[in-house]
Parts: C-alpha cells; sequence; structure tokens
C-alpha cells in the first residue's frame, strides 16, 4: 500500500527545495514534497545572512557563480508574483587598512568577470558621506548597488504557497528513510508515515544531502557544518545603516557583516567554524565575541548591548568543495543537488530552473499547465496599515482589533490566517515566521503566553501538545496542581 | 474627527493607572477613561496571588489580587470609564490617541494623558545567553501568568538566572506545585529582589542561592536538558574551571525590568536612559505638556504601594492640567544623581512647589552598603536635608521627604543634588 502516488519526490523543503516545488509546479506533472521537520525553511533557509547576492565575488567560472547571478536577475519579478518582502538596499564593501584597499581593484575585476559591471570603487569621503556612522578608519570603498535583502524564510513560504496552490502536495514533519529503485530506476521512496510511489527523486536535503544519497547508494562526497554566528540588533540601537557593509574577504572567510534587514533591524555577523554536529546550531560566548568585535571595525558604535537575539545556521560544506546538480546515470530517476553552501537563498530560483531542464533533458516531460497562477498575495501586516485601511479591517473581521504581539502590533486576525493558510503554521515558531509575532524586543513575553492557546483552539488540541518548533519541543507539560494557593 | 473626548486618558490599569484616574477624578476632572489592553482591570497585579501588597497603604497583608479590588471599586464608585481588550498604539504630542479593540478603531481627544503601561521583563535575547534556542526558557512574569491565569505548568524541573522577585516568588510558587527548582544563580555578589523575599521563597524552601554565577550555556534540542552554570569573576567573566551542568527541563529568567515606552516615544516623550522611563518633574508631568506619566512606566518600583502613591500624584495633576489646560511654572531645579546613586526622581522640581506641600524624592543606590548610611540633599553643596538609612541596597528604594520650610534653603540653587555616603 501506497500512503501517495506522485510522479516527482522532492526531498527537502528549504530553500532551495521549495523553490523547485514551485517551478515543477508550472508543468502538468504530480509533485510531492517531503520534509521532515514540521514547517518548511526550518534550518539553514531561517538562519542566514538574508543576502540576494549579485555574484560579484563568486568563484570565477563556476556553477555557482553561473547560477546566482542567474538567480539575481530573477528577484524582481519573483518578489513581484510572490509578494515577498526584498528590497534592493545595495552593498558597500569597506576597507579599513591600506592593504585592504588595496585588494578593492582586484575584487572588481573579478564582478566584471562574473558580468556585474556595476561594481564602481569610491574614496573615503564618499563612503562615510553615505554611511556617516562608519568608522573613521575607513580607507575607502566597493559599491555593489545590486546586493539586496530579503525575508528568506517568507520567501520560502511565497513559494511553497505558491507550489500548493498550483497542485503541489506537501508532506511536514516526514521523513525519508530510503530510496527504492529496481533495474536502475527509481520506485519509490519510503518515508516515516508510509511509502510515495514515484519516477522521480530530487535530493535538496542540503545539510543532509549526503545521506539522502546514499540511500540510492551513490555518494561520492560528504558534508561537513560550518556554523555561523549572528546577532540581531533592536530597532531603536542608537545607529543606522542604509546599506550592507560588507568587510573585506580574506582567503578563509568572507568575514563579519552588518546588513539592515527587511523588517528594520540589524544582521550582525556570521562566524565561520567547523564542527562535527550537523544540528548543533547553538551560540557560543566565543563566537559572538568574534562576531562583536569584528563588526566594530567597520560600525564602531555597535554594543551587544542593544541586541534582542542571537542565532547560528549551518553551512553545508562539501567535501570536494562547490556546487553540483547531477542526474544520476545508474539510477533513472534521481537527481542529487549538494554543495550549495553559502548562497543558497539567492540562487534557489536558478537552482530550480537548472534542474527543471536537466530533469527534461534527462527525460521527465514538462507541459506547461494552462492554468499555473505565479500570484500569490501575502496578508498586509496590520502593523503597516494605514488607520482608514486598519478601520476597514476590523469591520470585515473583528480579529484585526486584537493585538496579540505587543512589540510588532500583530493581530489574532494575521496568526488565524497563518494556522489556516494552505501551508498552515503548526507551531509557535511557524507563526513566528509567518507574522513576526515574537520576534520583536520582548521575544515572546506577551504573545507566547497567548498564541498556544490561540493554536490549541483553532487546531483542536490541548495546549500541551503545542509545540516551539515540532515533536518534542512542548511548551508546557501540564494543568496545575492548585493545591496552595497562599 | 476623534470619536470621543475626554477630560483625562489613563493608558493601563495596574496600580498607578486605577490610582492615577482616582485621583484625577477626585480633583475634579469629568470624564476620566481608563483603557486597559488585558480583559480586566488589575495590570500584573492580577497575576501576582500571592500576599505582600498593601502593607504600606493599608496595613495590612493582601494578595495582588485583593490588593487591586480596593481601588477597582473605588474606580467605579466614581464613575471612571474603563474599556477592556482595548489596545492604545499611537498617541499625538498634541494628545490625540487611537486605539483598537474587537470590531473597532477609536480616536480619542484627551485633555490630559497619563501613562501607566507599566514594564517588561528582559528577555535571554538581551541578555545574550549562549547555547542552543529549546522550548522552556521563560521570563518568570511568564510563567507566573501560565500557572496563576492559565492554569498551566511550564516545566517540572527549573533553573532560575537572576534574583529578582518576581523570579523569588515564582521559585516558592513552584515548589508548592510540585516542581523542582534545583537552582537560582544571580551575577551579582547580592540579591536583586528584596531581602523579604529571599528569606521566605528561598531559605523557608531550601531553594540553593548561588551568587556571582551565571548561565554559560543552554543544552538540549527540542526542550532545555540542562543549563551550565560558572562562577564569575569581578568584571562578570566566567572563571573557568568553576563549570557545572544543572539538569532540567526549564530555565526561568528573572534578570530585570524594562519600562514600556514604545508608545510615550510615539508622544514625543522623551526618556532617561538610566530609567528606561520618562523625564518627569514633581508633578510627573513628563516634557510634553499635558502628558503625565506613573508606576513602573517611569521606573521600576519595588513595592505597588508606593507606586499607587506615585498614580495619585499623576492623577491629581492630570486632572489639574485638564480642568485649567496649562502647564505650571517653568521654574525648574535639576535634581543630580551624586556618589553612589544609580537614579532620582524627580528629575526636576520646581522650588514653588514646596510652598504646597512637602516633595518626596526617590532614588535607588547603584551598589549595596551593609552599614549605616546618610542620604544627603544638597543645593548648591550646602547640605538641605539628610536621612538615615540603617543599610542601602539597589533591590529597595529609597525615599526622602523635603518638607516646606526647606523652601528658602534651596530657592536660588540651580540644582539639587543626592549622594549617598557610609556613616563613619
Ligand atoms: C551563516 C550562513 C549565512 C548565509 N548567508 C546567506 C546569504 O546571505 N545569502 C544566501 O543566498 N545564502 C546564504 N546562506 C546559505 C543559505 O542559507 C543556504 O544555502 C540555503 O538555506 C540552503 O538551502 P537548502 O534548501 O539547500 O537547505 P536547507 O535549508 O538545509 O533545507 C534542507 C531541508 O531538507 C530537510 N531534510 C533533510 N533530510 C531529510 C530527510 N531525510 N527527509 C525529509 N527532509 C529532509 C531538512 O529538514 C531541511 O529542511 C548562508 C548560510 C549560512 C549558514
Ligand atoms: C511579571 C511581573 C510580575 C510582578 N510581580 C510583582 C509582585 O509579585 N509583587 C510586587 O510587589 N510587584 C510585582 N511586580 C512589580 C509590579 O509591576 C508593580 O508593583 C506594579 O504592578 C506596577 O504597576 P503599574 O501600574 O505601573 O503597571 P502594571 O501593573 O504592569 O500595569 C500596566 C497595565 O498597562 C496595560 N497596558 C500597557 N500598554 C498598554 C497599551 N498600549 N494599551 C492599553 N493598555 C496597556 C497593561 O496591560 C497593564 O495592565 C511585577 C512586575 C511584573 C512585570
Amino acid at each position: 500500500m501506497y500512503l501517495w502516488k506522485t510522479d516527482v519526490v522532492i526531498i527537502g523543503g528549504g530553500s532551495v527545495g521549495c523553490a523547485i516545488a514551485r517551478e515543477l509546479s508550472r508543468f502538468q506533472l504530480k509533485s510531492v514534497l517531503v520534509e521532515k521537520n514540521e514547517d518548511v525553511c526550518a534550518l539553514t533557509g531561517k538562519a542566514n545572512s538574508a543576502i540576494i547576492h549579485t555574484g560579484f565575488d563568486a568563484p570565477v567560472g563556476s556553477l555557482e557563480a553561473k547560477l546566482v547571478v542567474a538567480a539575481r536577475r530573477m528577484y524582481d519579478q519573483l518578489a513581484q508574483e510572490l509578494d515577498f518582502p526584498y528590497q534592493v538596499v545595495g552593498a558597500l564593501l569597506v576597507a579599513v587598512t591600506k592593504e585592504q584597499w588595496q585588494l578593492l581593484p582586484e575584487l572588481q575585476r573579478k564582478a566584471l568577470r562574473n558580468g556585474v559591471f556595476d561594481v564602481h570603487l569610491l574614496g573615503r569621503e564618499r563612503v562615510l558621506a553615505i554611511e556617516p556612522e562608519l568608522s573613521d578608519q575607513v580607507y575607502g570603498g566597493l559599491a555593489i548597488p545590486r546586493e539586496s535583502i530579503v525575508s528568506p524564510y517568507e520567501m520560502a513560504i511565497a513559494m511553497a504557497e505558491n507550489a500548493i496552490a498550483n497542485g503541489v502536495k506537501f508532506f511536514l514533519g516526514t521523513r525519508v528513510t530510503g530510496i527504492e529503485t529496481t533495474g536502475g530506476t527509481v520506485q519509490a521512496v519510503s518515508t516515516t508515515r508510509g511509502k510515495i510511489k514515484t519516477s522521480w527523486v530530487i535530493n535538496a536535503a542540503g545539510m543532509y544531502c549526503d545521506e539522502v544519497a546514499q540511500m540510492v547508494g551513490e555518494c561520492d562526497f560528504t558534508i561537513t557544518p560550518r556554523r555561523g554566528e549572528f546577532f540581531i540588533m533592536d530597532k531603536e540601537a542608537p545607529y543606522k545603516l542604509r546599506h550592507i557593509i560588507l568587510p573585506v574577504p580574506t582567503r578563509i572567510s568572507k568575514g563579519i557583516l552588518i546588513s539592515p534587514t527587511v523588517s528594520g533591524n540589524l544582521l550582525v555577523g556570521p562566524t565561520a567554524e567547523d564542527i562535527e554536529d550537523k544540528s548543533d546550531t547553538r551560540v557560543t560566548v566565543a563566537g559572538l565575541a568574534q562576531v562583536m568585535t569584528g563588526a566594530q571595525k567597520l560600525l564602531p558604535a555597535l554594543s551587544s548591548a542593544h541586541t534582542i537575539t542571537q542565532y547560528a545556521g549551518l553551512r553545508p560544506v562539501r567535501h570536494p568543495e562547490g556546487y553540483t546538480v547531477e542526474a544520476s546515470r545508474q539510477n533513472r530517476g534521481y537527481i542529487g543537488i549538494s554543495g550549495v553552501r553559502s548562497t543558497g537563498v539567492t540562487s534557489a530560483p536558478a537552482v530550480a530552473a537548472y534542474v527543471r531542464d536537466l530533469a527534461e533533458e534527462v527525460g521527465l516531460k514538462l507541459i506547461p499547465r494552462s492554468n499555473f497562477n505565479p500570484l500569490r498575495r501575502q496578508l498586509k501586516p496590520f502593523a503597516s496599515m494605514t488607520y482608514q485601511e486598519r478601520a476597514a479591517a476590523i469591520k470585515v473581521d473583528p480579529h484585526w482589533g486584537h493585538v496579540v504581539c505587543r512589540c510588532e502590533h500583530v493581530t489574532e486576525a494575521e496568526v488565524l490566517r497563518a494556522i489556516h493558510s494552505p501551508l498552515g503554521a503548526r507551531s509557535l515558531d511557524a507563526i513566528k515566521r509567518r507574522t513576526r509575532a515574537g520576534m520583536g524586543r520582548c521575544q515572546g513575553g506577551f504573545c507566547g503566553v497567548r498564541i498556544p492557546f490561540i493554536l490549541a483552539r483553532e487546531l483542536g488540541i490541548p495546549v500541551e501538545a503545542v509545540t516551539k518548533k515540532g515533536p518534542g519541543s512542548e511548551i508546557l507539560v501540564g494543568p496545575i496542581r492548585g493545591e496552595m494557593m497562599r | 474627527m476623534p470619536e470621543k473626548k475626554c477630560d483625562v486618558v489613563v493608558i493601563g490599569s495596574g496600580p498607578a493607572g486605577l490610582a492615577a484616574a482616582i485621583a484625577a477624578k477626585e480633583r475634579g476632572a469629568e470624564d476620566v477613561l481608563i483603557i486597559e489592553r488585558g480583559e480586566e482591570l488589575g495590570g500584573i497585579l492580577i497575576q501576582c496571588i500571592h500576599t505582600g501588597f498593601g502593607l504600606e497603604i493599608f496595613q495590612e497583608d493582601l494578595t495582588g489580587p485583593e490588593y487591586a479590588q480596593r481601588f477597582i471599586d473605588r474606580v467605579e464608585g466614581l464613575g471612571v470609564e474603563t474599556m477592556l481588550g482595548t489596545m492604545v498604539l499611537d498617541i499625538t504630542p498634541a494628545r490625540r490617541l487611537y486605539a483598537i479593540q474587537w470590531g473597532r478603531l477609536l480616536e480619542i481627544e484627551a485633555r490630559a494623558i497619563v501613562l501607566a503601561m507599566g514594564c517588561r521583563e528582559r528577555s535571554r535575547g538581551a541578555l545574550a545567553i549562549p547555547g542552543t534556542r529549546p522550548a522552556g526558557i521563560y521570563t518568570a512574569g511568564t510563567a507566573q501568568r501560565f500557572i496563576e491565569i492559565e492554569g498551566y505548568m511550564p516545566g517540572e524541573r527549573f533553573a532560575i538566572l537572576g534574583s529578582g522577585d518576581i523570579g523569588m516568588i515564582m521559585a516558592r510558587r513552584l515548589v508548592f506545585e510540585g516542581a523542582r527548582v534545583e537552582r537560582m544563580v544571580e551575577v551579582l555578589p547580592y540579591v536583586g529582589g528584596l531581602v523579604r523575599n529571599y528569606v521566605q521563597c528561598l531559605v523557608d524552601y531550601d531553594i540553593p542561592l548561588q551568587l556571582q554565577h551565571t548561565v554559560i550555556d543552554v543544552k538540549g534540542r527540542d526542550r532545555v536538558e540542562a543549563v551550565v552554570s560558572a562562577q564569575v569573576d569581578d568584571n562578570f567573566q566566567p572563571i573557568p574551571g568553576s563549570e557545572e551542568t544543572i539538569p532540567c527541563d526549564t530555565l526561568l529568567l528573572s534578570v530585570g525590568l524594562i519600562p514600556e515606552n514604545e508608545l510615550s516615544k510615539k508622544a514625543g516623550v522623551e526618556l532617561d536612559p538610566l530609567t528606561g522611563g520618562p523625564y518627569v518633574d514633581e508633578t510627573m508631568q513628563t516634557n510634553v505638556p499635558g502628558i503625565f506619566a506613573a508606576g513602573n512606566v517611569v521606573h521600576v518600583y519595588d513595592l505597588a504601594d508606593w507606586v499607587t502613591e506615585a498614580g495619585y500624584l499623576a492623577g491629581r495633576h492630570a486632572g489639574e492640567y485638564a480642568i485649567h489646560q496649562r502647564r505650571g511654572s517653568e521654574r525648574k531645579l535639576r535634581v543630580i544623581a551624586g556618589d553612589n546613586v544609580h537614579h532620582v526622581l524627580p528629575h526636576v522640581l520646581d522650588p514653588l512647589s514646596l510652598e504646597r506641600g512637602p516633595q518626596e524624592l526617590q532614588l535607588r543606590v547603584q551598589w549595596p552598603v551593609e552599614a549605616p548610611v546618610w542620604v544627603n540633599v544638597e543645593a548648591n553643596g550646602k547640605l538641605v536635608k539628610r536621612k538615615t538609612e540603617r543599610y542601602v541596597r539597589p533591590s529597595e528604594m529609597i525615599r526622602i521627604k523635603l518638607p516646606p520650610e526647606d523652601h528658602g534653603k534651596i530657592v536660588g540653587a540651580k540644582e539639587l543634588s543626592v549622594r549617598v555616603e557610609e556613616k563613619s
């Protein structure tokens, strides 16, 4: 007995998997996405620098350079179709020593070779005129006008919702445990919830793509995690930046950057530390200290006194290195993606297009669907409505009049929508990613006691079963005994 | 067009807001409105079901809800209007308020406003506590709400970081509920909250407290499995080798309160970085004419009774302002925090106000002195008033009254300064 029958199974609901799901939903095909977490984009896809790169500093001639540069051109349209937060703010790559300053022309040449033509050199005065709060040690910089910022999880959710609207089936909280092949052809995918019959499998499992590749016995590489730690600063921190501030990269690392986020905070990081455990996303004293000292060289006023939260993400480092997207020769129907390390948010739509072309080349029939709807609309957040819009919204649905997150002014109407959308939120973190409830200054002190009860009510489950991020992360243990009140 | 005009609008219905509404009404303001985003009047008192309230004002030992009820009864008796489930989103300097409630957006014009929004708790994020990000990390007030209002336990085995009052009270409460409280750790060399709470909540229930310790790691992927504590040196740096793993499923944080002033800022109210609250004069008026503030929104109080008094003061003057629509005198003497004074309120004082009655200064020290001290108030370097305290601790607010007869000593002075010195 099969749990489901389909044409294509996509393993992994990160940025890349969601982009592939949406891409394939353009065609007359049945596709399924299987994700082991309770939500899409719950791993690396939510914990990164949130920059849409131009590819100016990508390894020249590599598949990564090709895909990042190609993807960059897709974003204006993509953000419009899918309605996710995305802003072309531009980056300044800033030299604070003479040695760094001398490296800039070389970086500019590299940008040109990558096809990023609008990168230009700026002198000290120009840099400081553009961002006056930068260190007065500045020698000069490179302007990279098309570097942009995005909400990576809202983008993945948008792609996933659009894929669902166009017929893709998502299995969340479901882990792929094996891939069945007979006679060199993919037959089915085993999961923790049952078997899915399919002739095509696309491995977009990110950090775990080596383990999935082993399921078809085809793994000539390994993946190790490289952790990056970050600070998020309070919106009211007494310094502002309008551009992404990049340090001059060294041979070892791209260094610590400072970037505005689409919601008006500053993001600072990441470190680059090779570790062993593929799930070890903790932040450390040493890592955070390194971020602060590194970033203060660019923005001296920066202080950890203004942070509201910290997080870490893991880059999947491939050995040997490099983006790899391949259709298997031994197992017809298997396509593996690996080595998407530090630019996967950006490249995801181009990787998806590349996978599409590759699949077609090796035999997947792609007939466009006439009723494909490329549009997906986000609910306008209460916080960004005018008073007229607010009054009108409340009239239609009174839930708009009930604020559940005091910091970000998220209303119950938005929480309900997150729960009852096609890719319904099932955990506190999933609601946070869709609505921003809990992302503000008090970090869930207020909404964290309210939203679990809304989730329980709406899902018809006991509140003890409500989780922060899937089974095992329950928020409450049970009713009080209530014997002793005084 | 505003749908509603009021003499005084009070935002928040904790002890500060309730008292302010009562005083404004009693002063003669006609339309007094309390706006409260919760579903009940009483503010944070509703979830403080332990006793210890009212000792100063009523000479009785009441629970939080009992204490609040006394004022709620008066609010109702006086005909103060209340709007529950209503959140103020915006205030303009011209005292126009925008608020929402179930099914409605409101625009209100006020002749005077009292800010009484209370405070919020510092979060894990603000402290940058290292480690994983599992479920099971809550502020003590969040846990208090889960238990007292919702009736649910957030965990079974607890570690508590910080020794604030809410943390200590919750430690005892958790024991009552059958949970285990493994340890409380405090980074400072002394307890953060009141000694009374230390004795009644920790000592009496054998809850171990480690001073000069902090949490340097949180373990557990989905739910907290343990925290790692370590001793710190005088610069608050963890001392290598002192690490200890404390198995637990929940970490509670009781690491400080911050006045809630997002709204105040929108009205153009200037904030003191030391207190996190508005700059106020002796009438509790902020820099914006007609906007007053009281309670934890101004600075964090140790006792709700003093919050009530501050509410009376602000409410009385807000009522006055609503009737006369003018700011009091512009003669303002600055009040400066001197040696071992963290901050002192009010920030400015009209010397003539002493003619109307005694004026109280409220201060907190920077570090504890466990020996008799002088609290000195000086004008231009000359002593105006002094008071003895048997000891001083940052957790306890110090109050010192300037009587009317001191008026002569401060007229003509440029500033008052307050300092605390050990008696020798
Ligand atoms: C510190 C840091 C900074 C970065 N900054 C940027 C940036 O600024 N811009 C940029 O473009 N990129 C950036 N990146 C890179 C980017 O985050 C990643 O390339 C991208 O998120 C990878 O997406 P993915 O879909 O390949 O992998 P993932 O997001 O890891 O998704 C893989 C998914 O597969 C699921 N999965 C795995 N195994 C199974 C299984 N057996 N069954 C079911 N599901 C499974 C996982 O649960 C996961 O959800 C950064 C990365 C890091 C760590
Ligand atoms: C979690 C917590 C627990 C505490 N426990 C104790 C204790 O056990 N014992 C003790 O002596 N002290 C305790 N305190 C200190 C206590 O806050 C004060 O003693 C006192 O309650 C402060 O009174 P207040 O009126 O200033 O503020 P609060 O009592 O906090 O009241 C503020 C009110 O304003 C409302 N409000 C805020 N913003 C808006 C808005 N925009 N629109 C509408 N309404 C709004 C809030 O909902 C709240 O009801 C505690 C404080 C906290 C934060």
